[in-house]
């Protein structure tokens, strides 16, 4: 992966800038030790490392616009970081960069019931957000499967997904307001709780900014209240295909599940090893939420058995009380540790339109084939966010490179076919130089004018999301 | 200017030698920018319809009515329901979905299924000098470089002109249901409405005007009524129900404001908090109709007297003056928004031709 090469004016003055921001902060907010910088030199796509210049924790808005004006006149870069579990090098400083770590910043500041809606600080993560207003009835519906560990603010900036958003939408989707630190340290607030926009809608184009337009400190979030039940079904199919024609059929219906979870064979076999969940042994199973009252329930799973049961399902298993269906999501949720435990994996991210499915499936399959490398499908099927998980072997010469290569061609086709690079993962260091396969110069441009608005030097995070020979003239000024 | 193609439009922008009005068509023209006319209605046409992946992409200036009679075909439709202002702001012509798309125009079922931009799923525009741009597409989830389809909705065309919209679309649900809550004031008509919002009951509409709170659920339909059942114990009061086309014409009410239509007086759009919604209204004199459970107010006042709103609003929310004498106006931004969309107007449109004077 090519990363710029790092300014050394800016590495030879480290001391100056460390003093400055520790002139700026309380001691223990800034860390410059080497040892101690070592945690920060990657993210949750851990083939990709460099540790920073330095890292900084402040615990207040007033605090981040102070390191931000400091590296703004000092011309330093900044990463910031949420939790670290981006999976595309999105939190991934360079060696000139400051890393702003919102890890201190995790307090509730106001719940409001019956405005719907939780005002918190961004370093708070996403469980422990639905975990602040849930003896009241009410969640934060984005659940990306690492929300255990990420933060609000990382979610923002990725714009993340979740098994539910097919019924309640992604981050972008459920974020009413932020507060924004630019790169020189003005702060401004975007949206509020009300959630309609005064006029631009700049909410909108900083949520999936990736931390290239400002640090997140604070953010309104939508909070709705909890159903009354949900229950799972699982289904086995015979084939792919056959799979991919019930969830069209489902959403033809006109039924809207608030999850369609799919599986295929590599990815059961895996998961029935490593988790023990009972899953029946067939070439693919979708996993098949809804949510309501009792009655409510039976009603939309009868219509989905019914349309399941015209593809001839290799096995149709409503959960019956919630140990089964805790069993049933069993194990989807550890599908990715079970693909890990067969060797170190690449984890993509593509959409595709759903009826694009089954073809993309078979070509899948025929490439890994071709590259020698095996893949397990997992993924949201309801909305087409396919995360076909690519194995290697890291401690082999030339495997990552194969991988990489593989994961590549699989994303191609998934713009080849009307999608898209990435679902909700995002771009960062991963997929950056792939960004012209989607998209034309001009189209780049666009997005890179409103950068240049937000951050006319180019020191947020700058090295991502961009192909790097797109982005060269605007970083170098 | 009435250009057939985005390849027409985009030249007819570059070769502009001053202002341009955008226009769809014309039924939700603010009436602030000045300039020669150029039209996207030659944009028109459905380019791609997939019932069993909720898709529709369609020119700009494709008829809202068209677009909704072919979903409607299929037992789908754009689950925003647009309002219809031709009504209230005195217009006719035809609506079209780029126009609903500038206008980031959403009706009662925002609470439930979000605001337009929510279900807008990729443009292609024209910006200020001619240049062609995409963003988004077709699929459901994608996070791929930065959202400008959620900065394009709501633009109002000051900073680019859109060729073609893509949308999620949203099944018809099988049955639909009101509760009409009569004999309650303000102030305890719209908290009923916050406690409905606050249910498990997945409300899809709640509104109040003329002394009377409307809630709305859809969906199976038995599943409809027992949440009518159970939101009529909530909350209480001289509660009626209606359904189906009784029930959806209702809503076309909320939605377009007919209530205000033809009427003289100047109007008001404020988005604030529900809780406030009642309090709001009792410090102005006019007559309200609130939608998003009280989130939306629209404000119908004598003409010419209009109440501070800022100063009754006081950060809570924000206001537009719709429609009479020197307006519309859009709310005030703070020192530091200004700056940003003078920026992002700076570079999408350097010249400042597109809909001068719209939106600061
Ligand atoms: C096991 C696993 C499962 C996952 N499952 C999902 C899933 O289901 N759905 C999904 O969408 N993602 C998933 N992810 C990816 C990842 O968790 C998300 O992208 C998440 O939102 C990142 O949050 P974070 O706090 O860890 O951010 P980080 O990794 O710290 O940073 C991510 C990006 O956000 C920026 N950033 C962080 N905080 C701020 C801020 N306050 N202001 C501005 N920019 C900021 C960073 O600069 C970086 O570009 C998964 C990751 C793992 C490891």
């Amino acid at each position: 992966m090519d990363m710029p090469l790092p300014n050394a004016g800016v590495i030879a003055r480290k001391d100056r800038i460390v003093a400055r921001l520790r002139a700026a902060l309380p001691g223990d907010a800034v860390i410059s030790a080497p040892e101690a910088l070592r945690v920060y030199e990657c993210d949750a796509l851990s083939a990709y490392r460099c540790p920073p210049l330095a890292a900084v924790l402040p615990r207040t808005t007033e605090e981040v616009s102070a390191v931000l004006r400091t590296c703004w006149e000092e011309g330093v870069p900044v990463v910031p970081r949420g939790s670290g579990t981006s999976l595309t090098g999105g939190a991934m400083p360079t060696a000139d960069a400051v890393i702003l770590g919102l890890a201190r910043m995790s307090r509730v500041l106001e719940t409001d019931v019956e405005n719907r809606f939780i005002r918190v600080e961004a370093g708070r993560t996403n469980l422990s957000v639905s975990g602040a207003v849930e003896e009241l009835g009410f969640f934060y519906a984005p659940d990306p499967s690492s929300q255990l560990a990420c933060a609000i603010g990382g979610n923002i900036a990725m714009n993340s997904g979740g098994a539910h958003c097919l019924k309640y939408g992604v981050t972008t989707n459920n974020l009413l307001g932020v507060r924004l630190v630019q790169m020189d340290g003005t702060v401004v607030t975007l949206g509020g709780p009300w959630g309609e926009p005064s006029g631009l809608d700049l909410l909108g184009v900083v949520c999936g900014s990736e931390g290239q337009l400002g640090v997140v400190t604070e953010a309104w979030l939508r909070i709705l209240p909890k159903p009354e039940g949900a229950r799972p079904a699982l289904v086995g199919f015979t084939s792919n295909e056959v799979a991919g024609a019930c969830v069209a059929d489902i959403i033809r219906a006109g039924i809207l599940p608030v999850a369609i979870e799919f599986m295929d064979r590599p990815c059961i076999r895996a998961t029935e090893a490593f988790a023990k969940a009972g899953y029946p042994d067939c070439e693919a199973l979708l996993i098949i939420e809804v949510e309501g009252a009792e009655a409510e329930i039976d009603e939309q799973l009868a219509r989905i058995r019914a349309i399941a049961m015209a593809h001839d399902p290799v096995e149709f298993r409503e959960a019956a009380n919630a140990a089964e269906a805790g069993r049933i999501w069993l194990g989807r949720k550890s599908a990715f540790g079970a693909m890990g435990q067969l060797g170190d994996y690449m984890c993509l991210d593509g959409t595709i339109p759903v009826s694009a499915l089954s073809f993309v499936l078979k070509r899948i399959g025929e490439m890994s084939r071709d590259f020698g490398l095996d893949v397990g499908n997992v993924f949201h099927a309801g909305d087409g966010n396919m995360h076909p998980l690519i194995l290697y072997n890291a401690n082999k010469p030339g495997d990552l490179e194969r991988c990489e290569a593989f994961g590549a061609e699989i994303l191609k086709l998934c713009v080849e076919v009307g999608g898209c690079l990435t679902g909700e993962h995002g771009v960062g260091i991963e997929k950056r130089d792939l960004m012209s396969v989607q998209f034309t110069p001009a189209d780049l441009e666009a997005q890179m004018r409103v950068k240049d608005v937000f951050d006319p030097k180019w020191l947020l995070n700058p090295a991502k999301v961009f192909p790097l020979g797109s982005s060269a003239e605007r970083r170098a000024e | 200017m009435r250009p057939s193609t985005e390849a027409e439009l985009a030249e007819a922008v570059a070769g502009a030698s001053g202002p341009l009005l955008v226009r769809g068509g014309g039924t939700r023209m603010l009436g602030l920018a000045l300039g020669e006319v150029l039209e996207t209605g030659g944009l028109s046409g459905v380019s791609l319809y997939e019932p069993a992946a909720l898709t529709l992409v369609v020119g700009a200036g494709t008829p809202l009515a068209e677009v909704e009679a072919l979903l409607a075909g299929e037992r789908q439709r754009l689950a925003f329901e647009p309002p219809d202002l031709r009504g209230l702001l005195g217009r006719d012509g035809v609506s079209t979905l780029g126009g609903v798309v500038a206008a980031n125009a959403s009706g009662s079922r925002r609470v439930q299924a979000g605001a337009c931009r929510d279900a807008l799923i990729g443009v292609r525009f024209v910006d200020g000098t001619g240049q062609v741009v995409k963003n988004g597409g077709r699929v459901m989830k994608n996070v791929t470089g930065y959202d400008l389809v959620k900065l394009m909705a709501g633009s109002r065309g000051v900073l680019c002109v859109m060729t073609e919209v893509s949308f999620k679309l949203q099944a018809l649900p099988e049955a639909e249901a009101t509760l009409i809550v009569e004999g309650l004031g303000d102030e305890d008509g719209l908290s009923a409405l916050r406690q409905a919002l606050g249910s498990p009951f997945d409300i899809s509409g709640a509104a109040r005007y003329s002394g009377r709170s409307l809630i709305r659920v859809e969906g199976m339909a038995g599943s409809v009524s027992y949440r009518a059942r159970r939101l009529r114990d909530l909350v209480g009061g001289e509660v009626a129900v209606v359904e189906g086309v009784a029930s959806a014409a209702l809503w076309r009410e909320v939605r377009d404001v007919t209530p205000f239509a033809g009427r003289a007086g100047d109007v008001w759009r404020i988005a604030t908090l529900p809780t406030v919604a009642a309090e709001v209204v009792a410090q102005v004199e006019g007559e309200a109709i609130w939608d998003w459970g009280g989130g939306l107010i629209w404000l119908l006042c004598e003409p010419g007297r209009g109440p501070d709103l800022a100063a009754v609003l006081a950060g809570r929310g924000h206001a537009t003056f719709v429609r009479g004498e020197g307006g519309p106006i859009f709310p005030p931004e703070a020192p530091e928004v200004v700056a940003l969309v003078a920026g992002l107007k700076a570079q999408f449109d350097p010249r400042g031709i597109l809909n001068r004077g719209m939106m600061g």
